[in-house]
């Protein structure tokens, strides 16, 4: 059974989350020892992978030096990235292995926590069959462990079942660009972006979630570039927008099929380009020639002169940049979204070439590298097809195994926790993923967990979800050991060990192997260091569409990272796709898509008739088993709030500082209002990054994109009133 | 650092408050955080505004202190407070047109950004400027901010009739030669000077 200990407090009491505001040591620790060392290594959080030198004494982290010649920053850090330190001599950091009591959790030894979790998965799976255990990774692990966790799950405990939290992020991204483009990768490296004559932005909050990216934009509009934002909200760098569209939430293809409508009414379109690198152009048009500016304006309220102007912007430009990120990707329609994007670069002929591209701003820490060395519920190491023959051939024979051997492709994250809610899948096994907080439909999941035989938990904090587990198995933080991560601009770059795990705890890659050699499948995980693993993934990923053959960790050192792919050792890796025009479909060429319009999975109507919307504040990640536990960031917005228009606002008779019930479909959760004229008066929104009552995905719902299978986190239907502050205020 | 300014654009600033953050991890005064940052009104508008001390040629602050506490160094930086000798009294924090010096309880002493200075003199660039993930705030050589930015630098200020000049610039539109928002700036009564925008 699966259920947090009843007496919660005493959870709090024991493992937080608790307010770490101090380096080791005291303020002063830093100028008084002697032996400091600095650590040239990158930011634990989102996919901007900044570098950032760690100051090192007595194997704890005291603080931080900001790494001025790592090219993709410079420096340059938002406040997660300055506080992260914190987190790593932090008082709830887990420091030995936990089992379930009566009461609670308490401290086991390595081989007796090894050692239960190993025969309960392997009851089960006797019991109820290989499939009836899954795994959950994350894509804030090394690009190392997830492809150790893939071949655990595959080899060791031969389930199809494994998926991981980037599901939650740019899957449907990737989708789209592995339809169009045939390959899932951002096309172009940072360093475009400042050279584009235009740079459109379109669900991306670019100074919250990808802060450093603002620099990038606002050297480009320096350089004297046009910056458009499409954004339900008035974010930050919408103020100096040339264009900004005040997008209804669920409603971006409309906008960007009305865009793509006057490309083609306009003659705005590359067609040289169009028929020498592309197919299935007619599909796209038709499905946008009853698409007026007109008829998408009364979609999207956006102005139609707005998206006039907007098609005009790009299709006039030979230099456009497309940012886009989980605002339109969080959604039922989300892969058509970003197939409409891409669908306007390939027809305006903006991409493939210096400032030209469409991009995804990926969202998590290794975002991209997570995603493609086998991790997903479909993929083999190399961005390769779990169904391909040719790709499971080369997969099994590196493993030493036969392809037949390899399990066919399992559910995605969603779907997994549908499984263990409806009793298919009996037992868990999860790292780095805190799905009570991030999964749609929060009830639902704590039901699901609670239905669980066997849980078990790799985590270095308790998070909410690990609260449910059998084991927790103490594991490591980003700093505690070396291995790779590729970020959002598929950058490989090097994580390096700054210390060891402290106490009993231990590195993630040992754990897993242990794990699997307990699983009587040893032969098949021989690691002892994660370069070993790299070694092996070079090897799996060789001829792959994320080809890491040709990438060292000493080359990367050299190169201050290897942008994929990166076929061989005297090759110097691939900052930017398709130039030339070449793509990565067998043809060279890309494809335009069918796209159809379709209503959200939540849709507003007389009794929820306001668009609620989530997403993230600066200074915090995802969801927040590390960023809550950090004073100076948990101080800088302690709170989720209800933003609201004012005009919104006095028609529910509310004003900022008002406690708000706001009611969905699901469930109601009371917060305490913002007032703001930077939203929509149709619109509400909640950052995401609480448990429990302050959860926004108590809210959301559980419809998932039909390809990506990404839940529509960005579109759900609620209503709001004034209500009474609940018990014990904030 | 030798042939660096510090300039502050504002329209770049993107309320991140990471430097805000890092100030407070600078080595001589860590913990203590010495940015001014604000929320212009955040119902409004989202614009923020973060700002460090803009290290006046003729510092206020310095010559209202009855304690002799606060220096101007030789290369235009102008120090926090001195220990030894402040009385924690906040003539200066009263008396800075741009509202910088902040008094700190814990240690009964005014505390005000003195530019890194452990840092801009062993030819580091200033915490703050260095993380600032828009460049809002930048530590540059003048030759770089002149390529590469739409704005110009300005370090004269107006205050009603004192004129300010600064070691910090403040970026604005390329027209703009000194700021002033006091109309008594712009007011002729006589002979004292007026802001070039007033003829």
């Amino acid at each position: 059974m699966a259920k947090a200990p009843a007496d919660l407090m005493q959870l709090h009491r024991q493992f937080g989350p608790h307010l770490n505001y101090t380096p080791p040591g005291g303020w002063q620790a830093e100028s008084q020892g002697e032996n400091q060392r600095l650590v040239k290594t990158h930011c634990c959080f989102c996919g901007q992978q900044c570098g950032i030198q760690l100051k090192v004494r007595d194997n704890r982290v005291i603080g931080f030096e900001p790494w001025e010649d790592f090219p993709y920053n410079r420096g340059m850090l938002c406040p997660k990235g300055v506080k992260r330190y914190l987190q790593g001599s932090h008082p709830d950091r887990l420091m030995t292995p936990l089992m379930r009591s009566d009461t609670g959790f308490r401290p086991a030894a390595w081989d007796e926590a090894l050692d239960f979790t190993a025969r309960r998965l392997h009851e089960l799976q006797e019991k109820y069959g290989p499939d009836s255990v899954a795994v959950y990774g994350g894509a804030s692990l090394t690009t190392e462990k997830a492809y150790l966790l893939g071949k655990f799950a595959r080899v060791a405990l031969r389930t199809r079942h494994i998926d991981y939290n980037g599901r939650l992020c740019m899957v449907s991204a990737g989708t789209a660009y592995k339809a169009a483009l045939g390959v899932d990768r951002a096309p172009n490296p940072w360093s475009d972006i400042p050279k584009a004559e235009v740079v459109m932005v379109i669900g991306a909050n670019i100074g919250e979630c990808a802060p450093i990216t603002t620099d990038y934009i606002w050297r480009a509009r320096d350089n004297g570039a046009k910056l458009i934002v499409a954004d339900p909200r008035f974010t930050p760098i919408a103020r100096n927008a040339d264009l900004y569209m005040p997008v209804r939430p669920g409603t971006d293809l409309a906008l960007l099929m009305g865009m793509l409508h006057v490309i083609f009414r306009d003659g705005l379109t590359d067609r040289a380009f169009i028929d020498a690198h592309t197919t299935g152009f007619e599909k796209t048009e038709e499905s946008v020639a009853a698409w007026t500016p007109r008829r998408a304006a009364e979609v999207s309220g956006v102005a139609p002169e707005a998206i006039e102007k907007a098609a005009h912007l790009v299709g006039e430009s030979r230099r456009t940049m497309f940012l886009h990120a989980r605002g339109i990707e969080h959604q039922t329609k989300g892969v058509e979204n970003c197939e409409a994007v891409v669908a306007i670069a390939l027809a305006t002929g903006n991409i493939g070439r210096e400032g030209a591209g469409p991009v995804m701003v990926t969202g998590q820490g290794n975002g991209q590298g997570g995603r493609e060395h086998g991790q997903k519920c479909d993929q083999l190491p190399g961005q390769r097809s779990l169904t391909d023959p040719a790709a499971r051939a080369h997969v099994a024979g590196v493993w030493g195994i036969s392809p037949d051997e390899l399990p066919q492709p399992g559910y995605s994250a969603v779907e997994i926790m549908n499984a263990i809610h409806a009793g298919e899948i009996k037992g868990l096994l999860s790292i780095c993923f805190n799905p009570l907080v991030s999964l749609p439909e929060a009830a639902f999941t704590r039901e699901a967990l609670e239905r669980l035989e066997f849980f078990g938990v790799i985590d270095f904090f308790l998070s909410e979800t690990a609260a449910h587990a059998d084991v927790v198995l103490a594991g490591s933080l980003q700093e505690e050991e070396e291995g790779v991560t590729a970020s959002m601009e598929a950058r490989v770059i090097h994580i390096q060990k700054a210390v060891d795990p402290p106490g009993d705890a231990r590195r993630d890659s040992e754990i897993i192997c242990d794990l699997a050699r307990r699983l009587g499948r040893g032969q098949f995980f021989p690691f002892r260091e994660p370069r070993e693993i790299f070694e092996e993934l070079r090897l799996a990923s060789r001829g792959g569409l994320a080809d890491y053959y040709g990438i060292t960790y000493e080359k990367i050192d050299q190169q201050k990272g290897v942008f994929w792919p990166c076929p061989t050792l005297d090759h110097p890796g691939t900052p930017r796709l398709f130039e030339g025009g070449r793509f990565f479909h067998p043809d060279g060429k890309a494809r335009f898509m069918s796209l159809t319009w379709r209503e959200s999975g939540d849709p507003v109507d007389a009794d929820f008739p306001i668009y609620l919307t989530t997403g993230r504040v600066v200074s915090q990640y995802l969801s927040g088993t590390q960023t809550r536990r950090i004073g100076a960031l948990v101080d800088q917005y302690p709170e989720p709030k209800l933003e609201l228009h004012p005009r919104l606002a006095a028609q529910c008779g509310i004003s900022t500082g008002d406690w708000v019930k706001i009611t969905s479909r699901r469930a109601d959760m009371v917060l305490q209002a913002m007032v703001v004229r930077t939203i929509r008066p149709d619109t509400v929104f909640i950052p995401y990054h609480w448990p429990d009552r302050r959860s926004a995905n108590r809210l959301t719902h559980r419809t998932l994109d039909p390809r990506s299978k990404i839940p529509e986190f960005k579109v759900s239907a609620c209503r709001i009133e004034k209500t009474m502050a609940p018990e014990g205020g904030r | 650092m030798f042939g660096m300014e510090f300039y502050v654009d504002p329209s770049r600033c993107i309320g991140c408050q990471s430097c805000l953050k890092a100030c407070e991890e600078c080595d001589t005064h860590r913990g203590v955080s010495m940015i001014n940052f604000d929320f212009v009104d955040r119902q409004e508008t989202i614009a923020t505004a973060a700002y460090v001390c803009w290290h006046c040629d003729n510092p206020t602050c310095a010559q209202v202190c009855p304690a002799d506490a606060i220096k101007k160094y030789e290369d235009g930086i102008v120090g926090s407070s001195l220990k030894p000798r402040c009385i924690a009294c906040s003539n200066c924090v009263l008396a800075c047109p741009f509202g910088i010096p902040k008094l700190v309880p814990q240690y009964e002493q005014m505390m005000k950004c003195d530019m890194c200075y452990d840092r801009t003199s062993a030819g580091k660039r200033p915490m703050c400027a260095t993380v600032c993930p828009s460049q809002a705030l930048a530590y540059v050589k003048p030759e770089n901010i002149a390529a590469t930015r739409r704005e110009k630098p300005v370090n004269t200020f107006w205050f009603g009739n004192q004129k300010i000049t600064t070691k910090v610039y403040m970026m604005a539109p390329a027209e703009t030669t000194e700021i002033a928002i006091d109309v008594a700036d712009y007011v002729w009564e006589g002979d004292h000077e007026l802001v070039p925008q007033a003829f």
